[in-house]
Parts: C-alpha cells; sequence; structure tokens
C-alpha cells in the first residue's frame, strides 16, 4: 500500500493497516547489529553514545509488525541481549523494551507508521518513555539514585529520532513485500 | 475461559513476560542487607497474606471462645477465684513466716550478745481472765525455768516469771496492775519504780518534782528489783505530769509493743551499762565491750548496800586480817586494831566477800535469800561494781546475808 498520496495517520481500521513482514536472518542480524553497534561503536566514537540502536530496532519491527505479542517478544529478546552485555541485572532492559515493543505495536494498529513525521515522533517518544522507566526501575527496583535530566532526554530523544528516520528508511528496504 | 484468553491474549503475554523478566531481576539483585530481592519480594507478598490469614483465624477462634464457647466461664471463675485466696492465704502464711524469721534472728542475736545467761520461749497462751495480762510460754521448770525470772525480748522488758510449770511458765506482762520493776531514766539517771496499770501504759511512781524528764526520754532496768538485770530498755516516756509528792509518769512499754510471740527468759542476768544514746533505731540490744583488768578487780570486789552495811564489813575484814573473832575474848585482852588500812579485796578471808543483804521479789512479794559470791567475770565496762544478779543457792545456815551488791546505797534516790 503505497500512502504517500495521503496524509492520513489514523487508520479506519485495523484491515487498512499492511502487516510488514521480514526474513528470519533479517529479523536476527539487525537486532544483533543494532546490539554490536551499541557496545563497540562508542568505544571508537564516543559522541554517538548518545545513539539507542537496540531501542530503535525494536520499535520499528514493532511497528512495522503490528503485533503486540510480536513486538513485546522482540523487546524482550533485545533487552535482555542488552542486559547480558552490561553490568545491569538481567530483566532492566528487558523489561522497558518489552513495554515499548508492545506499545509500539499497540500504536502500530491504529497508526499509519510509514508516516515520516509520525515515525519521528514515535522514536522520539520511545525514547522519553524508555528512559523514564529506566530511571524509575532503578530508583525504585535497584535503589540507584540516577538523575533524570528532562531537558538533556529530550535532546537525546529528538537525535535518537531523526537517525531513527534513517535507520527506518533503511530498514524499510528489508522487508519482504506481500 | 479460552475466550477470555483470546480476547486479552496479548495483554496475558505482556503480563507473563513482564513477570518472567521480574522474576529473573529479582533472582539476580540484593537490596542492602545482601538478601536477593526474589526472597524479599515473595516473604514481603506472603507474611501480609499470612498475617491477614492468621487474623482471620485468631479472630475467628477468639470470637468462638469469648463469646460463642463460654459454657466453661463459671467453672473457670470459680476455679480462678479459688485459686486466688490460695495463693492470698500462701502470701500471708510466707510473711508470717518471714516476720518470724525476722524475729527469731533478732532474738538469737540479741541472746547472742546480751551477756545475761536467757533461754529463748514462745508464747503459747494468754491468761484466761480479761483482766489479768499474763501469757504462757513453752518454757517451764524441766527447761530450768523458776519463779521471779525476768522475761524480756531484744525491744525490751516484758514481764517475769510467776510460776514455772514443769513444761511451760506463766508469765507476769509488764502492763499488769501488779507488775513492778525498778527504773533508771537514761538522761537524768532518776530512780522509780514502774508498775503496771492494766492500759497499754505504765506508770513510773516515785520521781520527785525537782527531776527534769520529758516526753520521749528512755527509761531502762535499774537492777534494784532483783528481777530484771541492770541496763535492759523499758520504754519511752508519753506523758509527763507535775505532781506531789512525785510526778506523775507514764512510759510506753517497748517490750511489747511488737507482739509477743518469742521471749527470753533470763536465766542468769548480769547487769549492764545504761546506754548512752537512745534507742531509736535500736532495736537489738549491744553488749558493751570486754572490761578491762582493772574493772575485773574492781567488779569482783564486793560492796555493801548501805553505810552501815560498807562500814560493816569493812571493820569484818579489818578484823578477819587480824584472825579477830568477833563477840569472842575477855575482858583486858588487846582488841584488834581497827585503825589499820583494810586488806585489798583479794586478801579478804574467805567467807566475808559473800556477804549481802536478803531481798524480796518484788512481783511475789516473798523474800529471796541474798546471792553468793559475785559472778567472776562481770561484763560490764563501768566503773561502779556491778555482780549478777542473785539467781543461785542460798547462803549457808548460820552465813549473814551478803551485802546489796549495788550502788543504791550512794545514790540519793535509791528506794
Amino acid at each position: 500500500m503505497n500512502y504517500s498520496d495521503s496524509e492520513r495517520i489514523l487508520l479506519s481500521s485495523q484491515r487498512e493497516g499492511q502487516v510488514s513482514k521480514f526474513r528470519f536472518w533479517v529479523m536476527l542480524l539487525v537486532p544483533l547489529a543494532a546490539i554490536l553497534f551499541q557496545v563497540y561503536v562508542p568505544l571508537f566514537f564516543q559522541f554517538l553514545g548518545f545513539l539507542e540502536m537496540p531501542l530503535l530496532v525494536v520499535v520499528y519491527f514493532a511497528l512495522m509488525r503490528r503485533s503486540q505479542i510480536h513486538g513485546l517478544m522482540v523487546g524482550a529478546l533485545v533487552g535482555l541481549a542488552q542486559d547480558s552485555l552490561s553490568k545491569n541485572p538481567l530483566g532492566m532492559y528487558g523489561i522497558v523494551n518489552t513495554l515499548v515493543g508492545y506499545f509500539a505495536a499497540s500504536v502500530g494498529v491504529r497508526f499509519d507508521v510509514d508516516n515520516l513525521f509520525l515515525r519521528l515522533f514515535l522514536a522520539f517518544f520511545f525514547f522519553v518513555f524508555h528512559q523514564f522507566f529506566y530511571w524509575v526501575m532503578a530508583r525504585a527496583l535497584l535503589g540507584q539514585q540516577l538523575m533524570f535530566e528532562i531537558q538533556r532526554e529530550l535532546i537525546i530523544g529528538l537525535l535518537n529520532a531523526v537517525v531513527g528516520i534513517f535507520l527506518f528508511h533503511f530498514l524499510d528496504r528489508l522487508r519482504e513485500s506481500v | 475461559m479460552e475466550t477470555f484468553l483470546n480476547r486479552y491474549r496479548n495483554v496475558t503475554v505482556l503480563l507473563l513476560v513482564i513477570f518472567a523478566q521480574l522474576v529473573l531481576l529479582a533472582v539476580q539483585v540484593k537490596n542492602d542487607q545482601d538478601v536477593r530481592m526474589i526472597r524479599v519480594w515473595t516473604v514481603s507478598a506472603v507474611t501480609p497474606a499470612a498475617r491477614l490469614a492468621e487474623w482471620l483465624r485468631g479472630g475467628s477462634i477468639g470470637f468462638l471462645r469469648d463469646y460463642v464457647l463460654l459454657h466453661d466461664t463459671h467453672a473457670e471463675n470459680v476455679r480462678l477465684q479459688t485459686e486466688v485466696n490460695r495463693l492470698k492465704l500462701d502470701n500471708d502464711f510466707l510473711k508470717n513466716e518471714l516476720n518470724t524469721a525476722d524475729r527469731a534472728k533478732a532474738l538469737a542475736l540479741f541472746q547472742a550478745r546480751t551477756p545475761s545467761k536467757t533461754l529463748a520461749a514462745d508464747v503459747i497462751g494468754t491468761g484466761a481472765g480479761t483482766n489479768s495480762r499474763v501469757v504462757f510460754v513453752d518454757r517451764g521448770s524441766a527447761a530450768g525455768v523458776e519463779r521471779g525470772m525476768a522475761v524480756v525480748t531484744p525491744d525490751g522488758i516484758v514481764g517475769k516469771v510467776i510460776e514455772a510449770y514443769p513444761t511451760a511458765s506463766e508469765v507476769l506482762l509488764i502492763t499488769d496492775p501488779d507488775f513492778a520493776a525498778g527504773v533508771i531514766s537514761q538522761k537524768t539517771m532518776v530512780r522509780g519504780t514502774l508498775k503496771g496499770q492494766g492500759t497499754p501504759m505504765c506508770k513510773v511512781d516515785y520521781i520527785p518534782p525537782e527531776e527534769k524528764l520529758q516526753v520521749g526520754d528512755w527509761f531502762y532496768t535499774s537492777g534494784d528489783d532483783r528481777v530484771f538485770p541492770r541496763g535492759l530498755p523499758v520504754g519511752i516516756v508519753k506523758v509527763v505530769r507535775p505532781g506531789q509528792p512525785f510526778q506523775e509518769i507514764y512510759v510506753e512499754p517497748s517490750g511489747i509493743q511488737r507482739g509477743l510471740e518469742d521471749v527470753l527468759i533470763v536465766i542468769e542476768g548480769v547487769h549492764q551499762v545504761i546506754p548512752r544514746e537512745p534507742l531509736a533505731n535500736q532495736p537489738v540490744y549491744i553488749a558493751p565491750g570486754p572490761p578491762s583488768d582493772d574493772e575485773q578487780t574492781v567488779a569482783a570486789t564486793p560492796t555493801a548496800g548501805t553505810a552501815a552495811d560498807k562500814l560493816r564489813a569493812q571493820y569484818k575484814a579489818i578484823g578477819d586480817a587480824q584472825n579477830h573473832k568477833f563477840g569472842e575474848g575477855g575482858v583486858g585482852e588487846k582488841p584488834a586494831n581497827f585503825n589499820l588500812k583494810p586488806p585489798p579485796p583479794g586478801t579478804a578471808a574467805p567467807g566475808t566477800a559473800n556477804q549481802g543483804l536478803g531481798t524480796r521479789d518484788q512481783g511475789l512479794g516473798k523474800p529471796v535469800p541474798a546471792t553468793q559470791a559475785p559472778s567472776p567475770k562481770p561484763q560490764s565496762p563501768v566503773p561502779s561494781p556491778q555482780p549478777p544478779v542473785p539467781r543461785t543457792k542460798p547462803p549457808a545456815p548460820g552465813q549473814p546475808p551478803a551485802p546489796v551488791t549495788d550502788d543504791v546505797a550512794q545514790r540519793p534516790h535509791s528506794e
């Protein structure tokens, strides 16, 4: 379906939205590549440390698959993988990404996720949601006294949203058309 | 159910996945006390439920027990009341036992410290008459008790034995109208005669008006009556009224103020000094220290009861020293030289030291023969000689009675 000639972002029915499908290796390698990027790239390019590539990948797959279960499963797996490579206990990123995947899929059911501005907004919103929920869990479950600088988070969220537009555009090329 | 799960499948899966990760998180994370969060959460989740269950169980059982199952409450109350009554009796009994033990301890202490030889006895009965102030004690003539013996407690004198039966003795109390005893004031050393009145107060008679006595002064036994050894507390002055020819003085006896259960019968009395300090806070008598050798020598010296007796004893001693026999010798025979100094007391001829005057047991009104030689072990450090109270055999027939061994004759207030 081509919605480029339409300015609607809200779908009239669930049937109106198209479920994007991806190959298995895409579903496996893209999140893995995002995690590796998160792990290794900031070692060499510290200015890229603000990027939350796994989160953007989860948001993309959840939005495109339009399946809440699929979205939360992708989020859980990516989050647990992130936790495995971080100093955090297993489950911190997992829970947050699970919720992001679930809500992103829920949004994808109702909205035209191919819309550029919607993608920008959703990427920005879920980044802030991700950061805020992680901050809440760190304080509540781990007792860590983390700072949540809303201004900084908003700016970084905006940067991630911009990067996410390009990432989503790249990933659109990897999906299978039905 | 299947429809329900299908409808809310996504949310259910979300919750399951979140829950699984929370469990995973809780397994790894430890709190400040190094306890894993899974344990904390589990305990925190289970204990309120357990508390609620226990509250419900306890409340239900309590409700049933307190409001429904009351069929045995009356019996339980009766049983508890009986138990309380029994415990009260036990408590009273133990208090009495403790009181008795304290009294017995004080009695034993007094008995050990007093120089007089005493015999402990229990009061086993009182006199039948309402006006007779007598009691019976469980020691009689079989135990060595004789008529006229003094009965005391650590607090003071109680009375005297008026009848000694084989297994018991009858004691005339200090409050009986027939009771009398020689007493001496602690402060002014004035002597008088204590008489029972049939009331809790006793009267001290024969105190001249010029003697200054005050309420609160103590009276002690003077030893003049030959019943009570000198120095035992008698009582405290409660009333002092001027009168003619003698003052009207009433004394509260100290020996019977705490009741009468255990007493001491003075088998062989030894005079003591009058304490200088009042008896307040001094329920148990403490004997004075041992006398020096000089005082022992002086104390062993017999003295005459009156001036005539002293003069007679002095001349007899001088005569005995010169082997002079009174009433013998013819005309022209050289008499003994009575201008010589009398020999020292230790060199007196045998028999001369045992002289004394006969006395009367004031309580019984019967004459009692005087004693033999005084005790060689006087207990009092007082300068004046204080021989033991006579409680021994009378002198041999024909021998003159011994002089009164007290300094009564030297005092203007002597009876």
